[in-house]
């Protein structure tokens, strides 16, 4: 099952990492993050993070269908 | 904006594109999680009369053929190991039981969250430790991370049992059987993997529109609606609505990871038959990493379905769960007689668990 939440990585030991949901916390291996960093936003399947999260562009992505659904009206 | 000041926004959208195409459309998703979204957000149930979304192949486990959960047993009488597996494949029934019924009469089984765990677990023990490993590309990935550092680190006592299959040559494989959609709602966290581009030839051969989603309600309202959209321009084309976490290429170090491992090969998926370049297979050089090759046991073949399961149907894109007579009466999550009706990624069981929401 995909989860759709990202989490944030808080603490990282080579490619083990620990990622914090709001609040609770899991480990997930970063092997195919090659830049993960402390404060980053992952999206974790099955124990693996798959891929960062790029929690400004998401929220961007949303207005800018804001603004295109307002032009139509 | 509030989410739901947007969501009416959005649905206004389809509204509109809906009256404009004046045809019944049908959209397709192949991803349990999607599907769960479409019934959890009730979306069916808001959409335009002349806008139906089926759900496709989305569960990895529904699919894993019957004669590998049985020779998984099978091999386990020979040898002493422990086998791990994830907590709906635990249960998914065969003509030889599930897994479940395995343990109960004696054998080691246990469910596991990551195959990250089952590693930790022949790092614990000097037992031999064997994860059957089912999956699309976002579990694959995961297994040949664990594969790698197995290697790394020589640990003899971890092995898999690969399962693992791809999702495009399967959404190929129901166009040419002749399933009908007029667009593809593509998985968003395959596609984190595979990349946009691991979808291209499906709409260039095929002339399939798609849009790439995530997975919020919200989410799936936009690609309805950019699809739609797509639909009424006239254009035929591959849209990522998940840019939040989805890029061109994808994530290339799982797919080198992969590439490292597995080559593809045709395999059997159950209800559906063997689907071409389908199935991830262990590569000759890591051969020692796949249980079967040390331990194998011949199987008979066996029934995929239980008489009057029309899993395959549904797995197909052909009909939704509430066409089984069984669904529901008979066939319930605690009383499964398809594996549609045991994953959490099942149709069958994600309609069963959403049915008051209708
Ligand atoms: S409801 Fe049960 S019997 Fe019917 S298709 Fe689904 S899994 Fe099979």
């Amino acid at each position: 099952m995909c989860l759709a939440i990202p989490g944030k990585i808080v603490e990282l030991r080579g490619n083990v990492a620990v990622v914090d949901y709001g609040g609770v916390r899991r480990e997930a291996r970063v092997d195919f993050i090659p830049d993960a960093k402390v404060g980053d936003y992952v999206i974790v399947h099955t124990g693996f993070a798959i891929e960062k999260m790029d929690e400004e562009s998401a929220l961007k992505s949303l207005e800018a269908w804001a603004e295109v659904l307002e032009g139509e009206q | 904006m509030k989410p739901g000041a947007l969501s009416e926004k959005i649905l206004g959208g389809i509204f509109r594109e809906a009256e404009k195409i004046g045809k019944e459309v049908k959209f397709m998703d192949v991803c349990g999680t999607h599907e769960d979204t479409i019934n959890r957000g009730g979306i069916r149930s808001l959409l335009p009369d002349n806008v139906k979304v089926f759900a496709g192949p989305g569960c990895p486990v529904c699919i894993t053929p019957v004669e590998d959960i049985v020779r998984m047993m099978e091999i386990a009488k020979q040898k002493d190991m422990v086998i791990t597996t994830f907590g709906d494949m635990y249960r998914i029934p065969t003509p030889a039981g599930s897994f479940a019924d395995f343990k109960a009469q004696g054998y080691d089984v246990r469910v596991v969250y990551s195959i990250f765990d089952s590693y930790k677990l022949a790092l614990k023990t000097d037992r031999l430790v064997v994860h059957f490993s089912p999956g699309f590309e976002t579990t694959t990935a995961p297994a040949a991370g664990m594969l790698a550092e197995a290697e790394r680190e020589k640990i003899e006592n971890f092995k898999i049992y690969s399962v693992h299959r791809l999702t495009p040559p399967a959404v190929e494989f129901l166009l040419k059987a002749g399933t009908k959609f007029d667009g593809l709602i593509t998985p968003g966290h395959v596609s984190a993997i595979i990349g946009v581009r691991g979808w291209e030839s499906l709409t260039s051969q095929y002339r399939v529109p798609q849009v790439i989603s995530g997975f919020e309600p919200l989410d799936m309202l936009a690609s309805i609606y950019m699809l739609l959209k797509m639909l009424n321009e006239g254009r035929v084309e591959i849209e990522n609505e998940y840019t939040r976490v989805v890029r061109y290429e994808g994530n290339e170090s799982a797919q080198a990871a992969i590439n490292e491992f597995f080559e593809v090969r045709d395999a059997k998926w159950r209800a559906l038959g063997t689907i071409p370049e389908s199935g991830l297979f262990l590569k000759k050089e890591y051969e020692h990493l796949e249980i079967r090759n040390e331990v194998d046991a011949e199987v008979p073949d066996m029934p995929d379905l239980e008489r009057g399961c029309r899993c395959g149907e549904v797995l197909r894109g052909l009909i939704l769960p509430d066409k089984c007579p069984l669904f529901g009466r008979v066939c319930t999550p605690r009383t499964p007689v398809g594996p549609c009706m045991v994953s959490y990624e099942g149709t069958c069981n994600i309609f069963y668990k959403y049915s008051g929401l209708r």
